[in-house]
């Protein structure tokens, strides 16, 4: 099934992974992308090709929290991404130089590696005043996405801000900042929403690219279906709970403690699309609803201004045994089966009623968010 | 003379610019620039204060968790809301678990190669780097096979001429003085650093449901169920006990390789106890509270400041003494720029003048950032471990005491070397030592109420917005990893009607004030020599030992809620 000979096994040893551990790797991440078991082969022969492709990685209106979110991939460990799958040539956040040598290294991959290279970007562009809301060397971020974006063969857009202007963009949004591919239109343009992105889908992405040199399928938003093609709450632990009608009604309630849904404290997952349930974050450690908080949606489009407030409860929910597709909930067509919910809404909470003591008021956020 | 730039200054957080002026060999001036602005307080401007949190969050992702926590404080402040004792200890651990992860990371991944060559790890003998390890720690991996593996793995790299993240480094900089075994031993430990943040931060994890960007605050406590019994709680038995494995490697971790290696790295690089020196001026404003956020007596690191190097002396702190200058920062006040504002009264109008980009050099003489200059009493600070180190240290804080005289004794130098570039690099590692140590006690503490079924992690009282006030204004407070971190939130009608953070690293790194007085880093580059004008070296090493983040430090606010109208740049 693998390549067997010398040159292969003395290749990894080279980049310092024993062979056992290298096929484990490759083996995960033909299972996180989907991929029928006999892809494995061709993953581990995309990964020990001679020269690694090159890596830069900007970072504009940002937080930095997707810089910090690829530290925390554990398979491929950073290590592995940075170093031995590809050359990460320029990186504000970790590279080791500084000034006008980290200016010239990215110029000398626009310049050497055009069309090859891969970018990622983190953080918004600001429009406004002319770009003066973010510089770098002394040029605005749109000057350098411009010089960078379309010169690479893809460019991987790294959470919220990135994808659709994210927090930066929310109203009033005041530095008129918008997305990559919106700045830069003619830039190839993957999305890798969530706030921050989960590490595990953007090793998956950077795999599926070395091992068959595109871009994974996409939906509407260009974002990979692999991650972003499943409702969260059809995929939750805490489902069930929902289904037979118990529900956290306050915090640290009984309910609360023993794990009931959380759709009466405003969770969002009946209408976010990510695959946070099943690959979790930090090493698949936990994610937001295990840790006892709602959803907030972080990977749905415009979600600062379209999901908040983020403690109200959603007005309709789809499910119930109704098969809704990511897709359909993209296109807003919900309303199709949100009359069977609040049916189902109404009978859950007149059980609880029946079941315990009489229910505290919900908790109603009485404001609503300005609307960009 | 000669104007050095160094944009963008790499290895830190954000957006940070520094122009330098040259002479003699040595710095004689120095300007600090944020050059990224966002808004965020504006955008939270007619927001759920409840929720202001998740967004006050995402001022940064570095230092993640902490402007939630303050948030959190900020509102709760506001509403007269007091947090269960497990919320308290719950954001503790979260807190002092933070320290540990950031101040590893910036050891090793953000300044460790302005003092390590990772080129010259090559010339290194594996077996007397063993002898070195071995010398330093008990730390088990330090064999020279372990090392032989390491440095195979630095020449595989160096030969494919692919150097990624290392290939624009300043390699063969004269001011390099580590032997080929220290680098080699160095460059071995940046690789496991980077394994041990990715495991430690599990902590956030299990108590935040991930990071970066924790999602369990709720004001009024958290929303971290605990039952002894059920196996869905969020903090149960079993959390407990990996929460109190992942604190206790951690301890080891730091005691083993990250205090051995910032002893070891000083103890080569002395002259740098002399460099950097700076203000003269610390501040805290505490924190980790033992009880309620109001009792600041019972913190465990101590309020308070100390001004002109005096440690006999710590001042008491009130907020209520700081205010921001806009006379070099691109805003504009209602009322001239001149004098200073609380952040109660603070206004932001953004109003770039700066050069139109692409530009070669600032306006130093004018204004010159998007970071206001914060002051107290007319004072500029520094703030962060440094600070807080010697805050607690003046205030006889035993356990701080016996850390920091006992690395001074290793060094064989005088407490008064700590008002340094080294000095601030050894106080991070002996509070990451100190913290590591308080987490797994707060852990163990935690797991103890849980046992005496003490389960509330939450207080309802006020979470109804119906039961506020009309208006209400409340202060929030937190020591972040990189220093003393401030929100300011005014609710009216349920809503916010003002919010402004005044961040450490708009403390450390803000431009001039009205009278001229220099911020934190300018004040601590002067007299830095500078051998090689086309490779600062120097100038990254002062800067990094502050730990700079700026997204943190760029924010913007109109008290008066106007929308702003933003000049054209010139």
């Amino acid at each position: 099934m693998f390549p067997s000979n010398q040159t292969f096994t003395r290749a990894l040893q080279q980049k310092g992974i024993n062979r056992r551990r290298f096929i484990k790797f490759c083996t995960a991440m033909t299972a996180t992308l989907a991929l029928p078991p006999r892809y494995v082969a061709q993953v581990a022969a995309a990964l020990e090709k001679a020269r690694k492709p090159v890596l830069v990685w900007l970072q504009f209106q940002d937080c930095a929290g997707n810089s910090e979110s690829i530290l925390r991939s554990s398979h491929p460990s950073v290590l592995e991404v940075v170093l031995d799958l590809f050359s990460w040539e320029y990186h504000e956040l970790v590279m080791a130089g500084a000034g006008h040598q980290a200016e010239a290294a990215l110029e000398r991959v626009v310049r050497e590696e055009k069309g090859k290279f891969l970018a990622v970007v983190e953080g918004a562009v600001p429009l406004a005043d002319d770009g003066v809301y973010c510089t770098v060397g002394g040029r605005t971020a749109l000057d350098i996405a411009r010089h960078v974006c379309p010169n690479a063969a893809a460019t991987i857009a790294a959470g919220a801000c990135a994808w659709d202007g994210g927090l930066v963009r929310a109203h009033p949004n005041p530095t008129g900042a918008v997305g990559i591919s919106e700045a830069v239109p003619e830039a190839n343009v993957i999305n890798l929403g969530g706030c921050p992105q989960n590490p595990a889908n953007t090793a998956a992405v950077l795999v599926h690219y070395l091992t068959f040199g595109q871009l994974p399928a996409m939906d509407q938003y260009h974002r990979p279906l692999f991650a972003y093609g499943r409702i969260i709450h059809d995929q939750c632990e805490r489902r069930a709970h929902y289904d037979a009608g118990r529900f956290v009604q306050e915090w640290g309630d009984e309910g609360h403690r023993k794990g009931w849904c959380l759709y009466k404290m405003g969770c969002k997952g009946p209408e976010a699309t990510f695959n946070c349930p099943s690959v979790r974050w930090n090493d698949g450690t936990s994610w937001p609803v295990k840790a006892g908080h709602g959803c907030l949606a972080c990977a749905s489009h415009r979600f600062w201004d379209v999901r908040s407030p983020f403690y109200e409860r959603l007005p309709q929910v789809p499910g119930f045994g109704a098969d809704v597709t990511a897709g359909e909930i993209g296109m807003g067509v919900t309303a199709a089966v949100a009359g069977a919910t609040i049916v189902h809404g109404i009978a859950s909470a007149i059980r609880d009623r029946m079941r315990t003591q009489p229910e505290a008021v919900p908790p109603q956020a009485s404001n609503q968010p300005p609307k960009a | 003379m000669a104007r050095i730039v160094v944009d963008p200054v790499t290895r830190i957080e954000g957006h940070l610019r520094i122009e330098a002026e040259l002479n003699g060999g040595a710095i004689s001036d120095a300007w600090s620039s944020g050059t990224m602005f966002r808004g965020i307080e504006l955008i939270l401007r007619g927001r759920d204060p409840r929720e202001a949190w998740i967004w006050a969050q995402r001022i940064c992702g570095v230092c993640t968790t902490v402007h939630a926590l303050t948030s959190v404080r900020a509102v709760e402040d506001a509403l007269g809301i007091e947090v269960p004792e497990n919320a308290n200890l719950i954001r503790n651990i979260i807190g002092a678990s933070q320290y540990v992860q950031d101040h590893v990371i910036h050891f090793y991944h953000l300044h460790a190669l302005d003092w390590v060559d990772v080129t010259l790890a090559l010339k290194a003998d594996p077996a007397k780097t063993e002898q070195l390890a071995e010398s330093i720690s008990p730390w088990p991996k330090s064999s020279r096979t372990y090392f032989k593996g390491i440095q195979d793995r630095v020449k595989a790299l160096v030969e494919s001429k692919q150097l990624s993240l290392f290939s624009s480094g300043y390699w063969g900089h004269p001011a390099y003085h580590l032997p080929p075994e220290a680098n080699l031993l160095a460059v071995a430990h940046y690789i496991e650093a980077l394994e041990f943040q990715r495991d430690y931060i599990r902590i956030h994890a299990v108590l935040g449901g991930k990071n970066p960007h924790l999602q369990t605050y709720l004001v009024g406590g958290m929303s971290t169920a605990m039952d002894p019994n059920e196996p869905q709680a969020t903090i149960n038995p079993e959390r407990i006990t990996f929460l109190a494995e992942l604190a206790s490697k951690a301890q080891t971790f730091v005691d083993q390789v990250y205090i051995p290696d910032v002893l070891a790295v000083a103890s080569f690089y002395r002259d740098w106890f002399g460099r950097g020196e700076g203000l003269g001026n610390f501040l805290s404003y505490g924190d980790f509270p033992q009880g309620s956020v109001k009792d600041s007596a019972r913190f465990y690191l101590p309020r308070g400041a100390i001004f002109n190097r005096d440690l006999s002396k710590v001042q008491p702190v009130d907020p209520a003494n700081v205010a921001e200058y806009v006379t070099h920062s691109w805003y504009q006040y209602s009322d001239g720029d001149q004098n200073p504002k609380h952040p109660y009264q603070g206004e932001t109008n953004p109003k770039y003048t700066g050069p139109k980009p692409p530009f070669e050099n600032l306006q130093t003489d004018q204004k010159y950032s998007w970071l206001k200059a914060p002051r107290y009493q007319d004072h500029p600070m520094e703030v962060g471990p440094l600070s807080r180190m010697l805050v607690a240290y003046a205030s006889g804080h035993q356990e701080v005491k016996d850390l920091v005289n006992g690395a001074l004794a290793k060094l064989n130098a005088q407490p008064s070397a700590l008002f340094s570039t080294l000095g601030r690099i050894a106080a991070r590692a002996i509070e990451a030592q100190l913290m590591a140590r308080q987490v797994s006690k707060w852990v163990a503490e935690l797991g103890d109420k849980l046992g005496h079924g003490d389960l509330r992690v939450h207080n309802g009282e006020k979470w109804d917005p119906d039961s506020w006030p009309k208006e209400a204004q409340g202060f929030g407070f937190h020591e972040a990893p990189r220093g003393a971190l401030a929100h300011w939130v005014h609710i009216e009608d349920k809503k916010i009607k003002n919010y402004q953070a005044v961040v450490p690293t708009t403390w450390n790194a803000g431009p001039r004030d009205a009278k001229g007085q220099r911020g934190a880093y300018e004040a601590s580059l002067l007299k830095t020599p500078i051998a090689d004008p086309e490779r600062p070296l120097e100038i990254l090493r002062t800067v990094h030992s502050f730990d700079p983040c700026l997204a943190c430090a760029v924010h913007v606010v109109d008290a008066q809620g106007r929308c702003h109208s933003v000049l054209k740049a010139s």
